[in-house]
């Protein structure tokens, strides 16, 4: 048996209400994909059958329409969270407006994209790079809502989906708000891939259990990397 | 003479239409446009008091289809007093004069009635080039200008005139532009359709009349009264839809059986008009019922979503078959194909800190048990 002792610390980094916001997306999105795919392509498996004995369809619709709704909320948790969550969830961490996370990104592109380097990265929420990614996935949310509710609008009377009334006529019409969303879903797809990913390298390169982190929260961080990270002069992203 | 209009009642009964068949017409159109039981002594009120509306109508870049569809009108008076005997002092598919008497019959109509006629136009306006489209040596641009500036209100007959239609889609090599991007300060109402259905734009032209106002719009200035819902939700064969009982080609069970034309390309969910309702040809039948997909007429760049026949449309800039599940899927496969390569250089690369040996000097120590 191989076994080591390393200096490790344990860093409580995923608070509680991160963590299900994680999973309660992670369902909300593999959900909407599925049903959503379906939407745009159905399967034709019945066939010689009365419409009246069946609903099949317009359940997959109902359920894409139910998980939409927990998904915007979810969604709208997670921005407030950005403002009152620890240091690893505030919002600053997610836009690049320092010199220092932009020099961050291209250090992750040369350590763990291109591996020119074996230089291990300190960050111990997300590396900058993957917080610019979040960023970007964010605004596909926010695409998706917009687009999504905008042609809600027109099947409900209700308040919040009539806040989205006016989508469909900024973007010239249902034919092409339906393509913008659909083209996004596949964002949703390609980012799922790369996300799992990611986390299975990391956790087999850093073994700071990334992984599991986002079930318990706690990462195990080597000690003199947290002991940079408290004792550092100029925080990066500054804290606002 | 011009100041004493006759009412379109009196012009009516000059004609031979009787009291009952006046009133028949009323109620039809008090239905169309979803007005309480009331409004139609409304209308009825209105034809009998209100002088003619005086109304200008234009053929820019168009195929004449609104003018068509409009003469087939469900109900005979309308197309016969709207279109030919009283309201119309200038048309020019079917006005009698032709050359200079025609030129002066619609000025004279500028002239005489300043902020109360309407200026009607078929067709889509070029700007790449104004000569694509010249009538009496004047461009379209300059004659819509003209006669907008003390127009009451603007009607975009159809696709063309509301959003460009055919000859805007892509590459749009005479710059086509609908009425509503070329002029300003005055209301256009977007009658859409490819034609529109003609009770539709007989019930526009109605309420015009009856309440002196341009009936309610939507956020693309279209009347609420026939598009706010979309022919999807009003088709008879929706409930196919909802049970997943799909035609998937024309010729196969679901066809005969009448299922939902959704993977036929049927257009039917994203766009609104009234065909589900209404329908075409005194109501006969639209084009779902007669086993066709929608194309989705009365939505804007309809030509530039297809295939009609697919339910999908293309991508711009990957052909035009390829749709996004397509270029979806190979992205996607890409990005697996990538995954894979930055495994396998990832375990040749970082050997070391897979495998969990200390760095030379590091103070971490090894055990082995």
């Amino acid at each position: 048996m191989r076994n080591r002792t390393t200096p490790l610390r344990e860093v409580h980094v995923w608070e509680l209400p991160v963590r299900f916001y994680h999973w309660i997306n992670a369902l909300c999105v593999v959900t909407l994909c599925v049903t959503g795919y379906i939407i745009g392509n159905p399967p034709a498996f019945m066939k010689g059958t009365e419409a009246y004995f069946n609903y099949w369809f317009g359940t997959v619709r109902f359920i894409h329409f139910v998980t939409a709704f927990v998904f915007f909320f979810n969604f709208i948790f997670r921005l407030y969270w950005g403002f009152t969550g620890n240091e690893f969830a505030r919002w600053y961490n997610y836009i690049p407006l320092k010199r220092c996370q932009w020099k961050e990104m291209l250090e992750v592109i040369k350590v763990d994209v291109l591996q020119l380097t074996n230089k291990k990265i300190d960050s111990i929420g997300h590396n900058s790079l993957a917080s610019f990614i979040y960023f970007l996935t964010f605004l596909i949310f926010l695409l998706q809502c917009l687009t999504g509710f905008g042609m809600y609008a027109a099947m409900s009377k209700s308040f919040l989906p009539q806040m989205f009334a006016w989508v469909v006529p900024f973007l010239g019409g249902d034919m092409h708000v339906r393509q913008i969303h659909h083209i996004l879903m596949w964002g949703f797809i390609l980012f799922a891939i790369v996300h799992m990913y990611l986390v299975f390298y990391h956790d087999y390169i850093e073994r700071r259990g990334v992984t599991s982190s986002m079930i318990g929260g706690w990462k195990f961080i080597e000690e003199d990397v947290v002991e940079r990270h408290d004792n550092r002069t100029e925080e990066c992203p500054k804290k606002i | 003479m011009e100041n004493q209009r006759p009412t379109f009642y009196e012009e009516l009964r000059g004609k031979g239409v009787s009291r009952r068949d006046f009133i028949k017409f009323c109620t039809t159109m008090a239905a169309f446009m979803g007005l309480e039981a009331s409004g139609v002594a409304q209308i009825a009120k209105a034809f009998e008091t209100k002088p003619r509306l005086p109304v200008i109508w234009f053929h820019f870049q168009e195929c004449t289809c609104c003018s068509e569809s409009f003469i087939r009108a469900s109900h005979p008076i309308v197309a016969d007093i709207i279109l030919d005997k009283i309201s119309l002092d200038y048309q020019e598919t079917l006005m009698a004069a032709s050359g200079a008497p025609a030129e002066a019959a619609y000025k004279a109509v500028m002239e005489k009635h300043p902020g109360e006629y309407i200026v009607m136009v078929e067709g889509s306006i070029p700007t790449e080039n104004e000569a694509y489209c010249c009538i009496g040596g004047r461009s379209a641009l300059q004659i819509l200008q003209e006669a907008v500036k003390n127009c009451k209100a603007v009607v975009a007959w159809g696709n063309c005139a509301s959003a460009g239609c055919v000859q805007a889609a892509s590459p749009n090599p005479t710059g086509a532009k609908p009425v509503h991007k070329v002029i300003s300060g005055k209301p256009v109402i977007n009658v859409q359709g490819c034609p529109p259905i003609a009770d539709v734009m007989a019930g526009v032209v109605v309420h015009l009349l009856t309440f002196d106002r341009i009936p309610q719009l939507d956020g693309m200035s279209r009347p609420k009264a026939f598009y706010s819902r979309r022919v999807h939700d009003t088709c008879y064969r929706r409930a196919n839809f909802d049970a997943g009982l799909f035609v998937e080609s024309f010729d196969d069970e679901g066809a005969k059986r009448g299922y939902c034309l959704y993977k036929m390309g049927c257009k039917g969910p994203v766009t609104y008009n009234s065909c589900g309702i209404i329908k075409w040809n005194d109501s006969v039948s639209y084009p779902i019922q007669s086993g066709h997909p929608c194309i989705g007429c009365a939505e804007e760049g309809f030509w530039d979503n297809g295939p009609f026949y697919q339910h999908l449309p293309g991508v711009a800039g990957f052909g035009i078959e390829t749709t996004a599940d397509k270029v979806g899927l190979g992205l996607g496969i890409g990005t697996a194909v990538g995954i894979a390569a930055h495994a396998v250089v990832t375990n040749v690369r970082k050997h070391k800190e897979i495998i969990n040996e200390p760095e030379a000097g590091s103070e971490v120590e090894t055990k082995k048990v």
